[in-house]
């Protein structure tokens, strides 16, 4: 054999995909998974019918409906007209071009994100699309995965490749153990924060070191979801004991497991190769993050305050910084454990895992929401769901005064009836702070599931290091 | 798809850093399952107040920026969501070129998908556009993609980036997923070497 310069994982992804190249366009490069849901999808079929055109591989193609499904009584049909006609266009749509739908009355059904996962249809070494800018999360497993949008989808339904720029690559190692309280949710806060919003533009994002290495597939998952929000075209962290002992045993995992893990032994980066950029931090300066602006780069430490716009050196970040205070109608300097909230939403792709449930549930067993704060638990997945009944977190969550939800992606971006009303004020485990995000007029900070936790007790921000130790 | 060859139009400025794609077109209007009419949507929550009224504030809503197909805007433009639904909207109301230091990646992909061109210029470049427009009004620019030059009546001509595989499909309005099927035996020959079942016997 051989021998070849060294690699990174992605390269590796990039080149074991490669379908066709010439001078002068983009390469063309095969997609194993494709995960399709309800909104992004319609016409990208339509297209397809218009053109007389088929699916090439209906059984690399995955479907459920996440986005516009309603979280109370499932039995009942979709109040919204035009939410229920989405979803039954879906249907329609996977039973005339054959593709495996997990429908509403499925176990499996839920957000996209968590059930590709929970199936065992994402594994290492894969590309991975879907019309969602969230699909990053799928880089946990080491696969190439990304949003798309709906043309493209209709492309990898005709073709099952897509035409693409090689993108440049980008590690981002953090060193040492995060502290106790600290999350990957704040990890990948902190780190949006320091790079901003477009520190990954044009990259992907290997996330590498201590303090990943030792955390579980769904804390990844966390990690490599909110990688877009850094404006990463992917993030990606290396497969290892830990990614294996989470796929084996799963439905879609591979019949030749050893195999497959030989395989996938095979991805990780070669030693000496060269990324085209590189940054270090260190887990240990690295608190409790909460969002004070209106995108996932406006975020400090819970033992912080809100920052004054004159804090920043460029011009662009002192006028967003003034306008998101505006909008979030904060002061600068108010200490950020200060802030009171009214509603606080446990859910979305990045945190509604069971074990996202467990860290919540731990904070308020045996406690009550604040008599101001409204509060809700949606589980991602059907899956999860159950799990969480079992183990009694849901007891836990009711009985501390929280709503019990299905699984679907609910107020993280409010497509359902689950909303905020105008100049309410959220805790929220989700990924986007936008304005109107999460209803119109809403306000959003955005937090990890403990933090969410407590400020559901506490009625506003709390730093959850100072809790005592009992919960933890 | 319409090819983008060049454009002459009145330009329009949003001086803001990261306008997302929840801005461009609020979750609300993704629930139709047509690829038309969403220029109405466009920037709905910054347009329109809460009882449907016109925010004179908002910069698309001011007269001299009527009509106008150009937009130019601040960093980081199309951030957040996948949603094509965003250049859906930016397109059906009028706009067939934006201009900004920077987007993101998968906005910026979806302009291409629809005849629209994301013209990236450096921040400097970018301030003078808009000082332009705050000193004249009515200021219009032509855009031309094969020469990749903008320019103004009065002699101003800049020059812009981009990348070749980009811009020759745009400037040919080529159907992607033609082209891509004329290579088709390419992609057999992929799923053979990768003992994937063939179609015609899966």
């Amino acid at each position: 054999m051989i021998s070849q310069a060294p690699q990174t994982m992605f390269q590796k992804i990039w080149h074991q995909h490669l379908v066709h190249e010439e001078p002068g366009r983009q390469a063309l490069i095969y997609i194993d998974l494709h995960l399709v849901h309800e909104v992004t999808s319609p016409q990208a079929f339509e297209g397809l019918r218009l053109a007389n055109r088929s699916v090439r591989r209906p059984e690399f193609t995955v479907a459920t409906p996440d986005h516009n499904v309603p979280t109370t009584d499932r039995l009942l049909p979709i109040a919204d007209p035009i939410s229920r006609q989405q979803v039954q266009t879906l249907r329609e749509n996977c039973k005339e071009f054959g593709i495996k739908l997990y429908d509403l009355d499925s176990i499996n059904q839920g957000i996209v994100h968590v059930i590709g996962p929970e199936l065992g249809l994402t594994q290492p070494g894969m590309t991975i699309v879907c019309g969602d800018s969230h699909t990053s999360t799928h880089g946990a497993f080491g696969a190439f995965a990304f949003g798309i949008g709906t043309s493209e989808v209709e492309h990898v339904l005709a073709t099952q490749t897509l035409p693409q720029s090689q993108p440049k690559t980008f590690e981002i190692r953090i060193d040492g153990e995060l502290l106790p309280g600290v999350t990957s949710k704040d990890l990948i806060l902190y780190i949006i924060g320091q790079i901003s919003t477009s520190g990954g533009s044009g990259h992907v994002v290997e996330y590498s070191g201590e303090a990943i290495r030792n955390l579980t597939m769904e804390q990844r998952m966390t990690i490599c979801n909110m990688s877009i929000e850094a404006g990463a075209r992917a993030g990606l962290i290396a497969p290892d004991e830990i990614t294996f002992d989470y796929l084996r045993g799963r439905a879609h995992a591979p019949e030749d497991f050893d195999a497959a893990i030989e395989k996938w032994r095979q991805l990780p980066t070669d030693e000496g190769a060269v990324f085209d950029k590189q940054l270090t931090f260190h887990a240990k300066d690295i608190a409790p993050q909460i969002t004070w602006g209106t995108n996932p780069g406006q975020v400090t430490a819970v033992d912080a305050c809100v920052p004054d716009p004159s804090d920043f050196t460029e011009e662009h970040e002192q006028q967003s910084a003034a306008a998101a205070l505006e909008y979030m109608d904060l002061q600068p300097g108010t200490p950020m454990t200060e802030i009171m909230v009214d509603r606080v939403f446990i859910g979305s792709c990045t945190n509604s895992r069971i074990e996202d449930l467990r860290l919540a549930a731990s904070l308020v067993k045996g406690k009550q929401v604040h008599e101001r704060v409204n509060a809700m638990v949606v589980p991602g997945s059907g899956v999860v769901k159950r799990q969480a009944e079992q183990e009694g977190l849901d007891v836990i969550f009711r009985e501390a005064g929280f709503d019990w939800r299905e699984a679907g992606c609910s107020m993280c971006l409010g497509m359902n009836p689950d909303q905020l009303a105008s100049g309410e004020r959220c805790a929220s485990t989700s990924n986007r702070n936008f304005e109107g995000r999460q209803g119109k007029g809403g306000r959003t900070h955005l937090v990890s599931p403990s933090m969410a936790a407590a400020a559901a007790i506490a009625g506003h921000f709390v730093d959850i290091r100072n809790l005592p130790t009992e919960t933890s | 798809m319409e090819p983008f060859k060049s454009h002459h139009g009145l330009v329009a400025v949003i001086n803001r850093a990261n306008v997302d794609t929840d801005q461009i077109i609020p979750k609300q209007f993704l629930k139709r399952i047509e690829r038309t009419g969403f220029g109405q949507f466009l920037f709905f929550d910054w347009r329109f107040d809460d009882q449907g009224h016109d925010r004179p504030e908002f910069e698309l809503n001011q007269p001299e920026n009527k009509n106008a197909s150009i937009l130019v805007a601040g960093r980081n433009f199309g951030s957040g969501s996948s949603r094509e639904h965003a250049v859906w909207a930016l397109a059906d109301f009028g706009f067939r070129c934006v201009i900004a230091e920077s987007y993101s990646d998968i906005f910026f992909n979806n302009c291409f998908k629809n005849g629209v061109l994301p013209i990236v210029l450096d921040a400097d470049t970018i301030h003078q556009l808009m000082e332009r427009k705050q000193n004249q009004p009515d200021f219009q620019l032509n855009v031309d993609l094969a020469s990749q030059t903008i320019s103004a009546d009065d002699g101003l001509k800049i020059e812009f980036e981009i990348d070749p595989v980009m811009k020759q499909p745009l400037l040919e309005g080529l159907d992607d997923i033609g082209q891509t099927m004329k290579r088709e035996e390419k992609i057999t020959a992929y799923e053979l070497a990768h003992k994937i079942i063939p179609v015609s016997q899966a």
